[in-house]
């Protein structure tokens, strides 16, 4: 998901910004409310084929068993690159010139950007989705309404955050699994006497921070149905920066950048010795630091207070339908087996490690099983239980692809020694508002 | 760069005994010395990649980057191969596909517009050419959509004319057949072919473009690298797999690592894989690769 080149991050933004700006206009925002026209998601006649592009590897066989089963409602694969790799500005000028796919995956934080753009239908014109809501996690259902009375996709996938670790080395220098951020820091104390780093701030992945402000229970976008709201610079988010700001100040923490073969290195070599990630970031260690295999274990992440069980959320992708569908009932229908049905969501996690969006899905029997890589431990009961306490209201706005950038601009000075988190928040900030307006989106400041 | 000239003569063998003193010692050492470096740099990340396509998966951050493991380099192929019913090979044609068709296609419309404009004597000549020229500065990235939204209209997105029609136009090749025609191909010639009864076209494929040759395979092999590393035409044209260059398929592995950790040895396989049929296409015409430069540097 994260693994980009930077010209090509930077091209694909202003291709997108192209688009964006060509687009833009009189479609800013617009309130909720309107009440869904059932004939807006009606059946089509006899035979019907859908185009469906998504960057999850092994999709087009979870295709065949729906095309197998269902002669009249044919599934066509597109594949690319992940969203923020090209695949998203693809959807951008598809829809620019009125050919996009059927039905496209989108993640939950890039939502917002298309249904600005008038991008995406509204589900909630179908029965059958409206009827879904309850399958699913509460708050990857909201994650799709957008805090409107729409629903502008179908979850496919969370991202719920834990602690990995690495418990040999916890436990062979006696140092305590920390429960709380207090004690992540004390820890962390302890660790880099040992020669190593608790772990690494990645200045690149801004989502994982809103992860951890996400958990703290704090919110950078807020729309009340006429205007934006931007606070990336809330107590919450003081609270986080000023965190991650102490340690690295006081060298308790890597920077690394994520996701390099130094990155890998670092988690190979046992110089760093946690992660406080996403589920999927399993995958992510067994495949970076194949070395230390057996040697990790996971543990919910660190709280604010103790006792807590708050969550964070880490990335998770929805399938839309896209304007223009001639086939939203069809489309609709499909989105719904594939994120719902069991044999789909078997498929699904076999092929890509896909963590379902729903509460069933959660209990798939390759969900209930010991992970060798971590010692045998069953840590995906971790996860579920995160996955129940993430919190339901945080909302992602427009613009995201620009306050990353700008976000992590700052981030990588801040870890240089110039400047803080918080200020490149705040710097971030502002130029999220100037975006806004000057893709005539209505903010309220 | 007087540096590197000055070495070519020192170390030429048949260097002429009247050409004054030779140089000193410090000074070949030095460019030497220069050279090395840069072929270095521009050689160990081959080397590497090299290296890494005969590792497995564990291998590859484990051991020395720059040496050798067991010997894994089949097995790797061969699960590149398999993987996807082989969507990779089908990549590999369409990349040769898209660069030696248009390459190809390119360098006759280059070659025969460049000799009209050397040639002839018309009406608004020059500025033809420089709107030709004016096309150089433009970069293709930035053409990308408005060509998108141009074959949105006829419904030629996600095609193989998607990608092979706009590689097919060549700025640079105009501009340097121009150059080249107009001083290697002798006005007395083309007078000739005529007098002889040749038609212009005649003229142009029989006569003019044998004595083209060394500017129009530049103009190929140009355009057959820019074709191949052409990344975001596909990007924005394409989105069936079957029709993917394999640079485009590459990175769109290259981005699914987190799901599927054995792409990330697939995609050094498929990388170095697919180096070598510009390896070859250099090696095969690098006599005239370095004729065209050198006449269309000096002219």
């Amino acid at each position: 998901m994260r693994h980009t080149k930077k010209a090509v991050v930077a091209g694909v933004a202003l291709l997108t910004a192209f688009t964006l700006a060509g687009c833009a206009g009189g479609t800013g925002g617009s309130g909720s409310g309107n009440a869904a026209d059932p004939a807006a998601c009606a059946p089509s006649e006899g035979k019907v084929t859908l185009d469906f592009t998504s960057w999850i590897p092994g999709i087009e066989d979870v295709a065949k068993i729906w095309n197998a089963e269902n002669p009249d409602i044919q599934v066509k694969v597109q594949t690319g690159p992940n969203g923020n790799s090209g695949t998203y500005s693809s959807f951008f000028s598809q829809l620019e010139a009125g050919n996009a796919p059927d039905l496209g995956q989108i993640e939950y934080d890039a939502l917002s950007s298309f249904r600005v753009q008038d991008g995406l239908e509204d589900l909630s014109a179908c029965k059958d989705v409206v009827a879904a809501k309850d399958k699913f996690i509460p708050w990857t259902w909201n994650q799709v309404t957008l805090g409107t009375d729409g629903v502008y996709g179908i979850p496919q996938d969370s991202g719920p955050m834990a602690l990995f670790y690495r418990s040999d080395l916890f436990e062979k220098n006696g140092i305590k699994v920390p429960t709380t951020w207090a004690e992540y820091k004390e820890a962390a104390k302890e660790v880099r006497k040992a020669g190593g780093y608790i772990t690494n701030f990645s200045t690149a992945d801004i989502n994982q921070f809103a992860g951890l402000v996400w958990q703290t229970g704090g919110d950078w976008f807020s729309n009340d149905g006429d205007a934006w709201k931007v606070n990336l610079t809330g107590d919450e988010s003081k609270t986080v920066a000023d965190y991650w700001q102490d340690l690295i100040k006081e060298d308790l923490v890597s920077t690394y950048p994520a996701w390099t073969e130094e990155w890998n290195n670092a988690y190979n070599s046992g110089k760093v010795w946690s992660w406080n990630s996403a589920v999927w970031g399993a995958n992510s260690i067994s495949s970076g630091a194949p070395d230390t295999s057996g040697k990790w274990s996971v543990a919910p992440s660190p709280q604010w207070n103790a006792g807590d069980k708050a969550a964070g959320n880490w990335g998770g992708s929805s399938v839309a339908v896209f304007k223009g569908s001639k086939h939203p009932y069809e489309a609709a229908k499909f989105a719904l087996w594939l994120n719902t049905s069991d044999e789909a969501l078997s498929a699904l996690n076999k092929s890509a490690n896909i963590y379902p969006a729903t509460t069933e899905g959660l209990k798939l029997p390759s969900l209930q099983e010991g992970v060798e890589f971590y010692g045998g431990q069953k840590i995906y009961d971790v996860f579920a239980e995160a996955a129940a306490e993430v919190n339901p209201d945080f909302v992602w706005g427009p613009t995201m692809t620009q306050t990353y950038a700008d976000v992590s601009d700052g981030f990588q000075k801040a870890a240089s020694g110039q400047g803080t988190l918080l200020e490149a928040l705040q710097s971030a900030q502002t130029k999220t508002v100037d975006a806004l307006k000057a893709q005539s989106i209505p903010v309220s400041e | 760069m007087s540096l590197l000239t000055r070495t070519r003569g020192a170390t030429a063998t048949d260097l002429p005994s009247t050409r004054g003193p030779r140089e000193s010692i410090m000074s070949r050492t030095a460019a030497l010395l220069i050279m090395g470096v840069f072929t270095l740099y521009f050689l160990v990340p081959i080397w590497w990649l090299f290296i890494a396509s005969t590792k497995d998966r564990g291998q590859l951050l484990t051991t020395n980057a720059l040496w050798f493991a067991d010997w894994n380099l089949f097995a790797n192929i061969g699960d590149l191969v398999s993987y996807n019913n082989g969507i990779y090979f089908r990549w590999l044609l369409n990349s040769l596909a898209y660069a030696g068709l248009g390459a190809l296609l390119a360098t006759v419309f280059a070659g025969m517009a460049g000799y009209a404009l050397g040639k002839y004597r018309f009406r608004g000549r020059e500025a033809f050419f420089n709107i030709v020229l004016g096309g150089v500065l433009v970069p293709a990235t930035a053409l990308a959509l408005p060509l998108f939204l141009l074959f949105s209209q006829v419904n030629l997105t996600n095609t193989f004319w998607s990608v092979l029609l706009p590689s097919i136009v060549s700025p640079f090749g105009v501009y340097l057949a121009r150059i080249y025609a107009s001083s290697s191909v002798p006005d007395e010639l083309i007078e000739a072919a005529r007098l002889d009864g040749s038609g212009e076209v005649r003229t142009f494929f029989t006569v003019s473009s044998r004595l083209m040759a060394p500017a129009l395979v530049t103009i190929f092999l140009f355009q057959f690298v820019s074709i191949w590393n052409n990344f975001f035409l596909p990007l924005i044209m394409l989105r069936s797999q079957d029709l993917f260059p394999v640079t485009y398929g590459l990175y769109t592995w290259n981005t699914q690592l987190n799901q599927i950790p054995e792409l990330r040895t697939y995609v050094l396989v498929g990388a170095f894989l697919s180096i070598v049929p510009l390896i070859i296409a250099f090696l095969l015409l690098q006599r005239f690769w370095r004729n065209g430069l050198g006449n269309g540097s000096v002219k």
